[in-house]
């Protein structure tokens, strides 16, 4: 098992270095440009624009850039963002806090929410509750964040007048009242959010549930007399589990890259738009800095999936 | 971090405060913060004087201020050192503001909430990247002048505005001369004065610095500086567009004493692009690069009545519908910026009576770029070549003909709303500019007509062909919902006549992009037509005019990395000599003739077509007043004169 | 514990050793006729099929018997609600939605469904792959995943534009090469939880006794990873097909705002639900049948990947 450990993380240096290689070059050949905004702007001649992109280094062959990149991430230096010229390690600090609190959150409880849903649909398949859930869950799917998001604004805004629609970081109320400001303007983000995660975790979750509930250890285990929540959570569930911590460590480090659309709407500014304008700006060295610490969650987390696949089934062994 | 407490302040400050003469309430305010009273017996004499609640309040956050630091430094407490402003001359926005407050308070408005869907990501002006740098930089640091929405210069860190009659500007405009205001501070504390002009110029001009704004500083020839509240600024050539240096956006002041040692490579890492020191209203208490900027009053400010708003939060990001309906409808916020929405979409939010759209005539043109040069054949590794025509649109015919199949009336009021209105002209402001020659109109048969005429005739399948050439063409834009619709109606007239259209639609970071090897650039230009917007950003328009200079280098083209600015590969050697005459044209009547006939010029000779003539839209809070928004410059320009009513 | 399973399926093609004695004057019944007594008894999965077939039929047949083009549009006639004339309403231009709701559907019904199998096949071929060998080839093609996984979409997909698409449109024309771009595309970015959730259950089930006795029975590794071990997965991956068509549809809209894929005016129900959002409060019809139009067709596949699920597993053979 240790050893299996370090050989893992022994193999996810190359991996990661392999990852940075790829996506340098990706952003490297992707069209684009910072100055964009001023194609259009006479004071802002197209010269000048081209001159600040070469001071960029964005004209330099792709190697030498990747080279200096890479020697200065090894000195733990994530560089300069190309728009706001501050470091980048600043602005993802500035926006990890709001990520794991808004985006996080939404994850939780649609964990919290779709595990139980998702076996108590497989159990009682085809009851009532089975279809209401299946019929909850694929319009939370086949509606968009965008589509949801403008109907609670919709309705919890403009409508009730209940909660704000802007997302603040700067709130200086203190006390209870400021925390439940807090707590308010996040609601909407996080509903939206969880809709459309707990769909999908519910349809695993009761798909996987499906699996084992008929198998012939369950039926064992009844017929032994155990009481039916015995027989659910420690026989059927378990070995239910497999897909579910499959999918949960695929979307774990996405609370990291935290979700674009959603904070667009409620301009809630996490990692998701922080990305993404650096993407929409060619800010190399921020997008990098994120999907390099995103690619590690990944390997992290896939590798603590893998650790938990033996645990669920002492049959599956480390190789 | 806060930086540049100055020192010795208080005293200086102190001595000055005997001197003026301040009303009651000022001095009641001053007092408490510098602590000479205490809350209570503020409280007593403010009663006393018969002063308002909201008076009183404001009085006594003075006082919560004061007895919160702690008494070991009240340098930095001090008040500002207010020096009146000079009597007679009153701004002009001050003047015009709609509700004249019979006590003008500083701070008393308390926190006024800004709401820009693309955020400030940098707080230098010359480095910024976009509008929203401009706008938010602006509400900490000031031009010499500003311009108004009718295209008058405005003094700002000018004592007044140049011109031949005062002896500002020289006779043969190779010189302007620029009179400082005095007693104008920075932030923290030191005196701004004519070096930081000067230092402004060094900094933006040295290549290195890779200012944006580097562009229309290069007219200069030098900058002298013959005491602490003179500029003389000379150009290399006459120059009757001296006002585009130092003025508006684009002319923002720097303070030498914090950049002095971050000119060149080392601009980008100033801690002052972050947390700018200036001469505004407002200084930054807090700004977070993509998300927010919150800014509290400037106690150096020069006015001392001044601004109203105690804090300002510009927050930042989402899109412009969400914004419209968090102005208009929820009113979480009191303005905000460019709600490009549809028409239709708009004016059903502003039903709900929250808020009132504000529409500020714009200087922009939506047009289509008529393509000159073949796009289909390829050239010396280059296509949409000069020299190498366009098998149809060379015609003027065939140009004439796609310019009647745009209904631009349509468009303008379908897509655009008040936010555009149909137009023939491609330079819209300023007004003295504008052409009353052109006109245009929606007429099909006259369209096929024309191209029957040229040759290009319907085939079997209903697309017009000449010589077994099929007219097809292919007409790109950026990604935008407005333009996608405006595409679709233009196509459905296009192919009504027998032009077969493809339609094209690129990202904007692409589009838009500068980037020589990416074909889809609207410079490279290489398909048939291709829409976007375009304007003057100065009222003397010749930046702008150059977009139809024929100079072989000033042609987009692969020689110069498709840096030129003329894109169609249009030449005419007629407006060739006008555009050389207007740049260096002084007398005021010559230059309207010449403007105007180049506008006619490449109207008349359809090399684009002016579909709309575009507007600002923004929305404010019913009660929010003192706006006076400009074509011409930053929306946030008189921030310091915006008032809440009622 | 599949041992049940197993044997049925052992038997089904190969020829079934023990079953032919029992029942000898019967028609061997197979898996797949089993099957398909089990999926009629499904009530949700008929109506699904039946639901699925109606709008596969109507938007192929529809353009052709509606008399209002989709791509004809009349501003007099501009956000009109549902009406006799126009069923579905007309959009801020005058579209008749009813229209592009037919013409559109062919589009994101062929892309969803397309892109979906694209992923599925890919991610099934990788999991299983490298959850049967294990060892090095497992490591490498995890690795893999994980690139793409950490790979953010939108450089790489203005990239593909930036390469491909003029090349694809030039090869294959227009709209065809278009759509092989898009749902190569999608099926490209969206394989990775399909290859980890088959790969999980391979690890699981390879352990497991039915595998070694195939293994003793001397069937090759093809038969077993494809025959015998796969079936037992299918259960989460149908569930990741199912939810994978809803995104396909739901991602070729935001495709079309990057510029990749087919011109801006042709209507696809994505890019109509994208369009109508600003209009909600005043034309929610302009939401409501693209909105409904995809989530119809998802709740109907789902049924159908349940029935099937619930067919190909014969312990359930009662459960109707």
């Amino acid at each position: 098992m240790t050893q299996y450990l370090i050989r893992r993380i022994l193999i996810s240096i190359p991996t990661l270095v392999a990852i940075s290689i790829v996506i340098f070059t990706i952003l490297a050949l992707a069209p684009g440009d910072p100055l964009a905004e001023f194609a259009m702007n006479p004071a802002v001649p197209p010269e000048v624009r081209q001159r600040i992109r070469k001071s960029m280094g964005l004209d330099d062959p792709i190697p030498v850039r990747y080279v200096k990149w890479a020697s200065s991430m090894l000195r733990g230096d994530f560089g300069y963002s190309f728009r706001s010229k501050s470091p980048v390690i600043d602005l993802i600090r500035q926006r990890l806090p709001t990520t794991l609190y808004v985006i996080g959150t939404a994850y939780l409880v649609s964990v919290l929410i779709a595990i139980p849903v998702g076996v108590l649909s497989a159990i009682r398949q085809y009851s009532i509750f089975d279809n209401v859930a299946t019929t909850l869950a694929f319009i939370g799917f086949s509606l968009p964040t965008f589509v949801t998001g403008i109907l609670f604004i919709l309705l919890f805004s403009v409508k009730l007048g209940w909660l704000p629609m802007i997302y603040r970081t700067t709130i200086e109320t203190e006390g209870l009242a400021g925390l439940w400001e807090r707590v308010k303007q996040a609601l909407m983000p996080i509903m939206v959010l969880g809709l459309f995660e707990t769909a999908a975790l519910t349809r695993y979750t009761r798909a996987a549930m499906l699996e084992t509930i008929h198998q012939d250890y369950v039926r064992t285990a009844r017929a032994k007399g155990l009481a039916e929540r015995v027989v659910i959570l420690r026989h059927a569930m378990r070995n239910a589990l497999i897909p579910v911590v499959t999918i949960v460590a695929l979307s774990i480090p996405g609370i990291f890259t935290g979700a674009v659309i959603t904070e667009q709407i409620f301009r809630v500014p996490g990692m998701g738009s922080l990305l993404i304008s650096a993407i929409r700006d060619n800010d190399t060295p921020v997008i990098m800095a994120i999907t390099i610490i995103f690619s590690a969650l990944v390997v992290l987390f896939n590798l603590i999936a893998d650790i938990l696949y033996g645990v669920l089934d002492p049959r599956i062994k480390y190789e | 971090m806060r930086r540049g407490i100055p020192d010795g302040g208080d005293e200086l400050g102190a001595t000055r405060e005997e001197g003026v003469v301040m009303d009651e309430l000022k001095q009641l305010e001053a007092a408490a913060r510098t602590g000479q009273l205490n809350r209570r017996e503020v409280l007593k004499r403010a009663a006393a004087l018969g002063f308002s609640a909201p008076a009183i309040a404001a009085l006594l956050a003075a006082c919560a201020r004061q007895e919160a630091t702690p008494t070991t430094a009240p340098a930095a407490q001090t008040p500002a050192p207010t020096t009146p402003a000079p009597a007679g001359t009153p701004t002009p926005a001050a003047a015009a503001s709609p509700t004249p407050a019979p006590v003008a308070q500083r701070g008393q408005g308390g926190l006024v909430k800004l709401l820009w869907w693309q955020a400030p990501t940098i707080l230098n002006p010359h480095l910024a990247q976009g509008t929203k740098d401009f706008d938010a930089s602006r509400i900490v640091m000031e031009p010499l002048a500003d311009v108004n929405d009718a295209g008058e210069l405005v003094p700002i860190l000018a004592e007044e505005i140049p011109s031949v009659e005062n002896g500002g500007v020289a006779k043969d405009a190779k010189s302007v001369t620029w009179k400082l205001k005095r007693n104008v501070k920075w932030s923290d504390g030191t005196p701004f004065t004519s070096k930081d002009v000067k230092f402004t110029y060094e900094y933006v001009i040295n290549e290195a610095t890779t200012a944006t704004t580097m562009g229309n500083y290069q007219v200069i020839e030098s900058i002298e500086t013959p005491d602490d509240y003179t500029v003389v600024i000379k150009f290399k050539n006459p120059n009757p567009a001296w006002m585009n240096v130092f003025v508006g956006p684009y002319g923002m002041i720097l303070p030498e004493h914090v950049l002095r040692d971050y000119v060149g490579e080392k601009a980008r890492n100033a801690p002052f692009n972050l947390n700018p020191i200036g001469t505004g209203a407002y200084k930054v208490k807090e700004f977070r690069p993509g998300d927010v900027v919150v800014y509290e009053i400037n106690e150096n400010y020069r006015e001392p009545d001044k601004p109203y708003f105690a804090q300002v939060e510009m927050k930042g990001g989402g899109d412009a519908t969400t914004a419209a309906r968090a102005v208009l409808q929820t009113g979480e916020v009191d303005y905000a910026w460019n709600l490009q929405v549809e028409a239709t979409v708009l004016d059903q939010l502003e039903k709900a009576g929250v808020g009132v759209v504000e529409v500020i005539e714009g200087v922009n043109v939506e047009r289509i770029l008529i393509n000159m040069t073949d796009p289909r054949k390829e050239v010396d590794g280059e296509r949409s070549k000069l020299g190498v025509p366009h098998p149809w649109q060379s015609d003027l015919r065939v140009r004439r003909a796609y310019a009647l199949a745009c209904q631009r009336d349509v468009i303008a009021n379908t897509l655009y709303g008040r936010a555009g209105k149909a137009t023939s002209n491609i330079l819209v402001a300023p007004e003295r500019f504008v052409s009353k020659n052109t006109s245009w109109k929606f007429d099909l048969n006259e369209a096929a007509k024309l191209l029957d005429e040229a040759g290009w005739t319907k085939g079997p399948d209903g697309v017009r062909q000449k010589d077994g050439v099929r007219m097809e063409i292919v007409y790109q834009t950026s990604i935008n919902p407005v333009r996608q619709k405006t595409q679709e109606i233009i196509k459905n007239a296009f192919e009504q006549l027998g032009i077969k259209v493809e339609l094209k639609s690129i990202e904007a970071s692409v589009f838009f992009s500068s980037d020589p090897g990416n074909p889809d650039t609207y410079a490279h230009f290489y398909t048939d037509i291709e829409m976007f917007t375009n304007g003057p950003s100065s009222t003397y328009p010749l930046d702008y005019m150059i977009s139809w200079y024929g100079k072989e280098d000033n042609i987009a083209q692969k020689a110069n990395n498709w840096a030129g600015n003329n894109i169609e590969r249009w030449q005419n050697e007629e407006y060739d000599k006008l555009f050389e005459q207007a740049q260096t044209e002084l007398d005021p009547k010559k230059q309207e003739e010449l403007f105007i006939k180049m506008n006619d010029l490449v109207v008349n000779n359809v090399v684009i077509i002016p579909l709309v003539h575009r507007n600002g839209v923004s929305g404010r809070k019913k009660n929010l007043t003192g706006l006076e928004l400009s074509r011409w410059t930053d929306e946030t320009w008189n921030i310091a004169n915006w008032r809440r009513s009622g | 514990m599949s041992e049940v399973t197993e044997q049925r399926r052992l038997k089904t093609p190969a020829g079934a050793v023990g079953m032919a004695v029992t029942l000898p004057a019967r028609k061997p019944r197979s898996l797949w006729s089993d099957a398909w007594r089990q999926f009629r008894h499904h009530r949700l999965a008929v109506a699904g099929s039946f639901v699925l077939l109606f709008m596969v039929i109507a938007t192929i047949v529809g353009p052709f018997l509606w008399p209002i083009p989709w791509n004809h549009f009349d501003m007099a006639e501009a956000l009109q609600g549902p009406s006799l004339r126009h069923p579905f309403g007309t959009s801020d231009l005058g579209h008749d939605i009813f229209a592009r709701i037919l013409w559109g559907g062919r589009i994101s019904i062929a892309v969803g469904v397309v892109a979906m199998l694209v992923a599925v096949i890919l991610g099934t071929l990788i999991g299983a792959v490298a959850g049967y060998f294990g060892g090095f080839l497992d490591s490498l093609l995890m690795r893999m995943t994980d690139m793409f996984i950490s790979i953010p979409s939108l450089p790489l997909l203005l990239l593909i534009t930036y390469l491909f698409q003029d090349r694809m449109k030039a090869m294959f024309g227009i709209e065809l090469g278009m759509f092989l771009l898009i749902v190569l595309v999608i099926g490209g970015l969206n394989w990775m939880p399909v290859a980890r959730l088959v790969r999980a259950s391979f690890l699981s089930l390879k352990q497991k006794e039915f595998v070694e006795a195939a293994h003793c029975i001397g069937v090759g590794t093809g038969g077993i990873i494809f025959r015998h071990i796969l079936p037992n997965t299918l259960s989460p991956v149908i569930v990741a097909a199912t939810l994978g068509v809803a995104q396909a549809i739901i991602t070729e809209s935001a495709l079309s705002f990057l510029g990749l894929g087919f011109p801006p005016d042709i209507p696809t129900w994505g890019r109509m639900l994208y369009d109508g959002i600003n209009w909600i409060e005043f034309a929610p019809w302009m939401v409501l049948f693209p909105g409904g139009a995809i989530f119809l067709t998802v709740l109907s596949i789902n049924y159908v990947g349940d029935g099937l699920r619930d067919a190909l597993d014969p312990r359930r053979m009662f459960a109707v």
